[in-house]
């Protein structure tokens, strides 16, 4: 398919109205010497274009998505259609400081106020700040809300997080940006933490530890009470990594387990189209011992039910500009909204009910990294392959052939040759079959024919693509000649 | 395809002598497994580094890993050729493919680590 650049034929599909605005001359030195290198097509070929473009994608709302630690379920239309609402997209974020406008973002405020009570009444947390636009950014926010309250009570000799060797390559990446020395804890047989491991890591010098849960295994945590016991012991803060709440939401809440920090991830958990670069969100909430320092402006409500903003008493400050993905945070609100406490305890219900289901049926073929139930997604490994040539990525690529996105390949990292499979719980039962008998018809395939699996996709706009390449010669510029004929 | 006269850490690096130094690299169980190796960043020269302390770090079409160093001692050479060709590792991970090499090492933890018949014992309980 060509570029838009390739397309290029010099019709205009924009003409920019006569403005207002009196002409000003520029100096002579300050214009472009060249004209700008602009892809021009009629608008009817602007339109071609991107509608073909979007033809090729793949996304949720056109194939069964099962990209192990993604979340990639179905997002309700109407958090879409709620978040369109005039009232909120036409609202200036500036509106925000302004005197002026404080009537017109009372809903906004409101929004927000609700948002952050629900999200702390499902997580058992204090006080939510919606603040942070996604994981990641999370869990720096709430690392640096730890850094905030070592200094405050001068624990000077708290230097260390503690992160299991399952984790998000995130965990490491926060609490180093955030001034931390990172100690891995390795997992133990079973795919948990290694309790006598983390026993003898902990010391005076840990400042905080950082635990998904269920973990990266698809695997719950089950000795958390011990584990936050000791770290209160020394003084060491429990952060909660919200990237599988998906899974116990409902069920339990991290904050009556014992942990006093966390994020959502409001974009998984609470539905909102992501991947590719789609919006975020990525809200920190906290428990009574680091309220303070949760960022701000926070909205709060008076007396008189007059919503306004309000920084808490050792706030870390801004973790981002305005009130973080306010969009996003609307969508969030429906979707809690429409499935109500009984519909979020569904939700973790039927996202692990389908994870075991689709372990129960392939697991002949592609065994289980541990042998035990999984929470809401499952970690297989492609192994019994090995021998044939035939790798995880090989069947990840035959998946597209078939119709299927990709699982999550070669990780976690603890788990050679992994598929790491969510299908999460809005498929059928139907779908999960048809996936399941594709999967168990490619380990067939990969004894009989490894050579046609390797070739794998054939069907895609781009076949197998050359990795080490791209990654050793990454070059993202295309040459542009779009010069007249 | 795991030479006699090196030894071997946990991690799955490789550490033996060559004229008064020792020099450090990724075994074949860890090159094969980590894929095709895209890029290598080493450890800057002179650095005095601890057991198990992460030094460097190798990556790959599938993952980043860290390289540990296998002993106590200070870093005095490394091995440029991996800037241009980090397949080197893939290709002759005990030869060309070595990462760095180290001096003023602790001789007593270099003794403890494993000869190739423990690491392959190790390899067969992964």
């Amino acid at each position: 398919m060509d570029l838009i650049y390739e397309k290029c034929n010099h019709r205009q599909a924009f003409s920019i109205p006569k403005g207002q605005i009196p002409e000003v001359s520029f100096p002579q030195e300050l214009k472009r010497q060249h004209p700008a290198e602009l892809p021009e097509v009629s608008e009817l070929d602007v339109v071609r274009h991107f509608t073909h473009l979007s033809q090729r994608n793949m996304g949720i709302d056109t194939n069964f998505y099962p990209l192990g630690s993604c979340t990639m379920k179905y997002n309700p239309k109407i958090a879409d259609v709620v978040s369109s609402f005039a009232g909120f997209t036409q609202l200036h974020p500036q509106f925000l400081y302004s005197e002026v406008y404080h009537d017109c973002i009372q809903g906004a405020l409101e929004l927000v106020y609700h948002l952050e009570q629900l999200l702390s009444e499902i997580s058992g947390m204090r006080a939510v700040s919606l603040q942070p636009m996604a994981g990641a950014h999370g869990e720096l926010t709430g690392v640096l809300m730890i850094s905030a309250y070592h200094k405050h009570h001068n624990n000077t000799h708290k230097k260390t997080i503690l992160i299991p060797d399952s984790a998000h390559g995130t965990n490491p990446a926060s609490a180093a940006i955030a001034g931390f020395q990172v100690q891995e804890v390795p997992s133990n047989s079973q795919g948990t933490l290694d309790l006598d491991c983390f026993r003898k890591s902990m010391n005076d010098e840990v400042a905080g530890i950082m635990l998904t849960c269920p973990n990266t295994h698809g695997l719950f945590e089950k000795d958390i009470q011990e584990i936050a016991e000791l770290a209160h012991k020394y003084d060491a803060l429990l952060y909660y990594d919200g990237a599988n709440l998906n899974a116990i939401i409902g069920q339990c809440r991290p904050g009556d387990l014992g942990f006093d920090v966390m994020h959502f991830n409001l974009h998984k958990t609470f539905a909102t189209p992501h991947g590719m670069g789609g919006p975020g969100s990525g809200p920190v909430g906290v428990n009574e011992r680091l309220l303070d320092f949760l960022p701000g402006p926070r909205v709060t409500k008076n007396d008189d039910h007059i919503f306004n903003l309000e920084y808490p008493k050792n706030t870390i400050g801004k973790s981002a500009p305005f009130l973080g993905h306010f969009l996003v945070a609307v969508r969030a609100y429906v979707y809690i909204l429409m499935q109500g406490s009984e519909g979020l305890k569904e939700v973790s219900r039927k996202a692990v009910l389908n994870a075991n289901y689709v372990l129960a049926k392939i697991r002949s073929a592609f065994p289980p990294a541990y042998d035990r139930l999984c929470m809401h997604e499952c970690v297989l490994t492609a192994m019994p392959y090995h021998d044939f040539d035939v790798r995880a990525l090989d069947f990840a690529k035959a998946l597209l052939d078939r119709g299927f996105h990709a699982p999550t390949v070669y990780f976690p990292l603890t788990v050679k040759e992994a598929l790491m499979i969510e299908p999460t719980e809005t498929e059928t039962k139907e779908t999960l079959d048809q996936f399941c008998n594709t999967m168990m018809e490619l380990a067939e395939q990969a004894k009989q024919n490894p050579d046609e699996l390797r070739k794998a996709p054939i069907t895609t706009p781009v076949q197998r693509l050359d990795e080490v390449k791209a990654a050793k010669e990454l070059n993202v510029v295309h040459p542009v000649n779009t010069s007249k004929p | 395809m795991y030479p006699e006269d090196v030894r071997y850490t946990e991690n799955h690096e490789w550490i033996g002598e060559e004229d008064g130094l020792y020099v450090v690299g990724i075994s074949e169980y860890a090159q094969e497994q980590l894929g095709d190796v895209t890029y290598v960043e080493l450890p800057e020269i002179g650095r005095h580094v601890r057991q198990k302390e992460p030094v460097a770090q190798v990556e790959s079409v599938k993952a980043a890993e860290d390289i540990y160093a296998p002993v106590t001692g200070v870093i005095v050479e490394v091995n440029e050729a991996l800037e241009g060709e980090p397949e080197l590792i893939n290709l002759d991970p005990y030869g060309r493919g070595w990462c760095f090499k180290m001096d003023d090492i602790d001789t007593a933890q270099y003794r403890r680590l494993m000869n190739r018949e423990a690491y392959e014992k190790y390899l067969k309980s992964l």
